[in-house]
C-alpha cells in the first residue's frame, strides 16, 4: 500500500480488509492547510483511536471522513476517501448519502431541542418518510443498542434535552444508530461526561464495534488504550500543520512506538 | 455577615458619592429617566380622564356595538375593532411568511456579500414614512389592485364567497390596507426572525447534518423549531406596528365605520377612525369616545406588544424554543 | 457508490430542498418590489414637482380653469423644522441622560421599571400619543399647535434616543471607566468626560434616527398641528408640516396639489432614508454574525 511507502511508522495490517482508505487526503481551511497529506486504511468492525494534542487536527480529520468538513466556512478537502472503494469526494457523490452511511457523535451532547426523546431518536429515518410502526419498532431498536431503552422506555415523549449529560450522549448515539450507518465517528464523545457516563460508553462501542466501524478522537489515552484495536497518533508538524506521526495496533503504539514523538506522547513528556 | 459587608460598602460608597458631587449626578440622571415614566403615565392618565364621559356613556357596550354616529351621540367601536383586527391579521397572513423566508435566505443563503446590502433594503422599508405609503396605496396600488385582482376574484369567486364580493369599484378596503399594511411590517418580522435564527446554535444544524439532512431538512427541522418562539414573537411584534399603523391605513381603507362581509368593501381601523374624526369632533361626548378609542388600541397593542417580548426574550436569553 | 443505500425519497427531499431554497430567493425579491416601486414612482413624481418656486412660496389659491403652480410648499419645510427641532430639543437630554442612567446605573428596580417604559413607549401607536397632547394642550388651551405637535413626536423620540444611548454606552469597555476612577476621578467626572465622548458617534446615530422618524410622522400631528396654509413661525398656533401637507393635498381633487403632495413625499423620503443609509453605511450593525 502507498500509505506504508509514504511514512513507514504508519502500520495497519493490510490483513484486514479496509473499510476506509485515505489516499493522499489533504485537508485546508481557505488556503492554510489543517490536516498535511495523509495516507492510511481504517480496519472494517474494529475501533480506532486517534489520539494527539488538541489543535493537531483530530477534529479536522474526523469531520472529513463524512464530509462534515465542508460544511465550515472555508472548509475544503483534497485527495480521496475509499468508502469500500468508492471515493467519497467524488464530484458525482452527494454528501447527503455520505453522512447517511457514516453517522457522527459529537463532543458535546446534542440532542434536538423542542424535539422528545423518541423524535430525537427518529428524526434521521423520518427524513426518508417512515411509517408508523415501523419507527416505533426503530426507536425501540436503536435505544437499546444505545443502551439507554430502559432508562427512557416509560417517558419517550419527554424533551430530549430534559436527560442527563450522559443519556443525552446516548441519545445522540441511538440516533445516529438509527439510520443503520456501517460507520460511526465519534469525536471525544465522553470528554463533556463523568467516569460512570464514560465508562458505560466506552462500554457500548465495545459492544457496537462487533457490527460497526468506529472511529474515535479522544484526548484521554487510558481511553483509547482501553477502547480501541487501533490506534493513529496525530502532532502538529514543522510547517504548523497535523499529521499521522505513527498509526498501528494499539498495543503496540502504547508498548513499542516506533517514533519518539510518539513514546513522549503517551509516556506523558508533552500534551 | 455578607449583608453587613455589603452594607457597610454601601455606605462607604454613599460617603465617597457625597463628596465628588456623584450623589448630584445620579439624581439628575434619575431625574431624566423618571421622565420617561412620566410621559408613560401621562399617556395611560390622560387617555383613562379624557375618555371618562365615553366611559360612562356607553361601558363595556363600547366594544361590542356597532352604530357610529356623531349626531345622535351613538358610538360603538366594534366596526373599529374589527376593522383594525382584521386588516392586521390579513396584514399578518402576507408578511409572516414572507418575513421569516426572507430571514432564512439572509441568515444561510445569501452570500455575505450580498447579506449586508440586501439586509439593509430590507430594512428600509420600515424607514418610509406611512404616509408615503398611503399615497403610493391611492395613486398606484389600488388602481393595480382594483383591475388585476378585485374586480376578477369579485367576478368569479366572489359570487360564491362573499369574502370577495363586490362592488369593487370604491377600491379603498381592508383587503388593500391589510396588504399595505404587510408591505410596512414585513421588515419587523425579517429583522426579528433573523436575529434569533442567528442565535441558532452550530451544534444543532450539525446534529441535522450529520444524520444526512439536506440544507431545507436542516433548517425546518434543527433552526426553525429552535427559534420557534422567537419568530412568532417577531411576528407579534409585526402585529403590534400594523394594529397602531395610521396614515397608510387611514388613507387606503376608506374610512367607513361599517362591518361589511366582503374584504373589497371600505372600513376602518381605530387609529383611522381617531385620525380622521378628531380634529372635527365638535360634541365633548365624541372626542371623549374617540379618547376611549385610543385607550382600546392602546391596551390591545400593549397586550400583542408584551406577548412578543416574552417570547423573543425566551429564545434569545435561555435559548430554548420548546 | 449509493446507489444502494439511496433513501425511497431522495429524489423528491432534493427536489423539496432546491423548491424551499427558490422560495426563500423569491420572499425576498418579491419583499424588495414594493421597496422599488415606491421609491421610483415617488422619485419619478416628486422631483417633476420640484422647482425654486415649490421651495421658496407658500400656499396660493387654485381656482378651476387657471394653469397656477399652485405655489410652493415652504411654510410645511418651516413648519416641519420648527416643530421638529424643537422636539428634538426637549428630547435629546431627556433620552440621552435616560440611557446614561440605564447603563450607569443598571440592576436596580427603578432600572429595570424604567427600561419596561421605554420598551412600551417604543411600540406605542403614534395617534395614541397625538390623542394624548390634544386632550392635553389642544383641548386645555382650545387651539391647535405647532408646541403640542412637538410635544407629541418627543414621546416618539425619547424612546429612540434613550435604548440607542443605552446600547452604545454599555459598548464602551469598562476599563475605560475603571481607570478614570482608579485615577480618583469621581463618577459623574468619568461619565461626562471620558465615557460619553466615546459613545458619542453612537448617540449621534440614536438621535438621527429619531429625527428621520419624527420627521416622517403624520398621525400625531393630524390631531396636534392640524395644518396651515400660511408661513407662520409661532409654534403656539396651528402650523404646516411636510408630512402633513402631502396628506392633505393628496386627498384634494385638484392634480396641482397632489403634484406638490409628491413634492414634499419626495423631500420626507430623501431626508429619512438618506439619515437611514447614512447611519446604516456608518455603523453597520450586521456586518458580522
Ligand atoms: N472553523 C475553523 N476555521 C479555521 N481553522 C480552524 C477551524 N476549526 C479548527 N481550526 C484549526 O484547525 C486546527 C485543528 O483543529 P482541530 O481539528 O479542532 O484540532 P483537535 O481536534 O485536534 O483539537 C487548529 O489549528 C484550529 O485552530
Ligand atoms: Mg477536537
Amino acid at each position: 500500500m502507498t500509505a506504508t511507502a509514504a511514512n513507514p511508522n504508519i502500520q495497519m495490517p493490510p490483513a484486514i480488509d479496509a473499510h476506509l482508505v485515505l489516499d493522499g487526503l489533504t485537508i485546508y481551511y481557505g488556503s492554510r492547510e489543517a490536516v498535511a497529506r495523509t495516507d492510511l486504511a481504517i480496519p472494517r468492525a474494529r475501533v480506532t483511536a486517534i489520539i494527539g494534542p488538541s489543535g493537531c487536527g483530530k477534529s479536522t480529520l474526523l469531520r472529513s471522513l463524512n464530509r462534515m468538513h465542508e460544511t465550515v466556512p472555508g472548509g475544503r478537502a483534497e485527495g480521496r476517501v475509499l468508502l469500500d472503494g468508492a471515493n467519497i469526494y467524488d464530484p458525482s457523490v452527494d454528501p447527503i448519502h455520505v453522512r447517511r452511511r457514516i453517522g457522527m457523535v459529537f463532543q458535546q451532547p446534542n440532542p434536538l431541542r423542542a424535539r422528545t426523546i423518541a423524535e430525537n431518536v427518529s428524526i434521521g429515518l423520518e427524513l426518508d418518510g417512515i411509517g408508523r410502526r415501523e419507527k416505533e419498532a426503530a426507536v425501540e431498536r436503536a435505544l437499546k443498542r444505545a443502551a439507554l431503552w430502559d432508562e427512557v422506555a416509560d417517558r419517550l415523549d419527554r424533551p430530549g434535552t430534559a436527560l442527563s449529560g450522559g443519556q443525552q450522549q446516548r441519545l445522540c448515539l441511538a440516533r445516529a444508530l438509527a439510520v443503520e450507518p456501517e460507520l460511526i465517528l465519534m469525536d471525544e464523545p465522553a470528554s463533556a461526561l463523568d467516569p460512570i457516563a464514560t465508562l458505560r460508553i466506552e462500554e457500548l462501542i465495545r459492544e457496537l464495534m462487533t457490527e460497526i466501524t468506529i472511529v474515535i478522537v479522544t484526548h484521554n489515552m487510558q481511553q483509547a488504550a482501553r477502547v480501541s484495536d487501533y490506534t493513529m497518533f496525530m502532532n502538529l508538524n514543522e510547517r504548523g500543520s497535523g499529521g499521522v506521526v505513527e498509526a498501528g495496533p494499539t498495543q503496540m503504539i502504547f508498548t513499542a512506538p516506533k517514533s519518539k514523538q510518539t513514546e513522549d506522547y503517551i509516556t506523558g513528556r508533552f500534551g | 455577615m455578607r449583608t453587613e459587608i455589603s452594607a457597610d460598602s454601601r455606605r462607604i460608597r454613599l460617603g465617597r458619592q457625597l463628596q465628588h458631587g456623584d450623589l448630584i449626578f445620579w439624581i439628575v440622571a434619575l431625574l431624566f429617566a423618571v421622565l420617561v415614566v412620566v410621559l408613560l403615565g401621562a399617556i395611560i392618565a390622560v387617555t383613562w380622564s379624557g375618555s371618562a364621559d365615553a366611559r360612562h356613556a356607553f361601558g363595556w357596550h363600547f366594544l361590542t356595538t356597532t352604530a357610529w354616529n356623531p349626531v345622535s351621540g351613538q358610538f360603538g367601536a366594534l366596526p373599529a375593532i374589527y376593522g383594525t383586527i382584521v386588516s392586521s391579521i390579513i396584514a399578518l397572513l402576507f408578511a409572516a411568511p414572507l418575513g421569516v423566508m426572507i430571514a432564512i435566505f439572509l441568515n444561510s443563503l445569501c452570500p455575505a456579500k450580498l447579506r449586508m446590502p440586501i439586509g439593509m433594503m430590507v430594512e428600509l422599508l420600515a424607514a418610509i414614512p406611512s404616509v408615503v405609503y398611503g399615497m403610493w396605496g391611492i395613486f398606484v396600488f389600488i388602481p393595480f389592485f382594483r383591475s388585476y385582482i378585485s374586480t376578477p376574484l369579485s367576478k368569479t369567486v366572489g359570487s360564491a364567497l362573499p369574502l370577495f364580493s363586490g362592488p369593487v369599484n370604491v377600491g379603498r378596503g381592508l383587503l388593500v390596507a391589510g396588504i399595505i399594511l404587510a408591505i410596512m411590517i414585513l421588515p419587523t418580522i425579517a429583522a426579528i426572525s433573523r436575529d434569533v435564527l442567528a442565535v441558532v446554535p452550530n451544534s444543532q444544524r450539525e446534529a441535522m447534518l450529520a444524520l444526512g439532512a439536506t440544507r431545507w431538512e436542516v433548517i425546518r427541522h434543527a433552526e426553525l423549531p429552535y427559534a420557534r418562539a422567537g419568530i412568532v414573537g417577531g411576528m407579534m411584534l409585526g402585529l403590534g406596528r400594523a394594529l397602531g399603523e395610521t396614515m397608510a391605513a387611514t388613507m387606503v381603507i376608506g374610512n367607513t365605520p361599517k362591518i361589511h362581509a366582503s374584504l373589497f368593501q371600505p372600513a376602518t381601523t381605530a387609529a383611522s377612525l381617531i385620525a380622521s374624526q378628531l380634529p372635527n369632533a365638535n360634541t365633548d361626548l365624541h372626542s371623549s369616545a374617540l379618547i376611549y378609542l385610543a385607550l382600546v388600541l392602546f391596551l390591545i397593542t400593549l397586550v400583542a406588544n408584551s406577548i412578543a417580548r416574552a417570547l423573543v426574550w425566551r429564545v434569545s436569553r435561555t435559548g430554548s424554543g420548546a | 457508490m449509493a446507489q444502494a443505500i439511496v433513501g425511497r425519497r431522495y429524489r423528491r427531499r432534493v427536489l423539496v430542498n432546491r423548491l424551499m431554497l427558490v422560495l426563500t430567493v423569491l420572499a425576498t425579491v418579491i419583499s424588495l418590489v414594493p421597496l422599488v416601486l415606491i421609491l421610483v414612482y415617488v422619485a419619478e413624481q416628486g422631483i417633476g414637482s420640484l422647482s425654486i418656486d415649490f421651495l421658496t412660496h407658500t400656499f396660493r389659491p387654485i381656482s378651476f380653469g387657471t394653469t397656477s403652480t399652485g405655489g410652493g410648499v415652504l411654510h410645511a419645510i418651516v413648519g416641519t423644522v420648527i416643530i421638529t427641532g424643537f422636539a428634538l430639543l426637549l428630547a435629546v437630554p431627556i433620552g440621552i441622560m435616560a440611557g446614561v442612567y440605564l447603563s450607569e446605573y443598571p440592576g436596580n428596580a427603578a432600572s429595570t421599571a424604567i427600561r419596561f417604559c421605554v420598551d412600551v413607549l417604543s411600540a406605542m401607536p403614534s395617534i395614541v400619543v397625538g390623542v394624548t397632547a390634544y386632550v392635553l394642550i389642544v383641548q386645555r388651551v382650545k387651539s391647535f399647535s405647532g408646541f403640542a405637535g412637538s410635544v407629541a413626536l418627543v414621546v416618539l423620540m425619547v424612546p429612540i434616543i434613550t435604548r440607542t444611548t443605552e446600547e452604545i454606552l454599555r459598548l464602551v469597555p469598562q476599563t475605560s471607566r475603571e481607570a478614570a476612577i482608579a485615577l480618583g476621578a469621581p463618577k459623574w467626572r468619568t461619565t461626562l468626560t471620558i465615557v460619553l465622548p466615546m459613545a458619542l458617534s453612537g448617540i449621534a446615530t440614536g438621535v438621527l434616527l429619531a429625527f428621520a422618524r419624527a420627521a416622517g410622522e403624520t398621525a400625531p400631528l393630524l390631531v396636534t398641528v392640524l395644518g396651515n396654509n400660511n408661513l407662520t413661525y409661532d409654534l403656539f398656533g396651528p402650523m404646516q408640516a411636510l408630512p402633513l401637507l402631502a396628506y392633505r393635498y393628496t386627498e384634494q381633487p385638484y392634480t396641482v396639489l397632489n403634484q406638490q403632495a409628491w413634492g414634499a413625499a419626495f423631500l420626507l423620503v430623501v431626508i429619512v432614508l438618506g439619515i437611514n443609509i447614512l447611519v446604516r453605511i456608518v455603523t453597520r450593525p450586521r456586518s458580522h454574525r
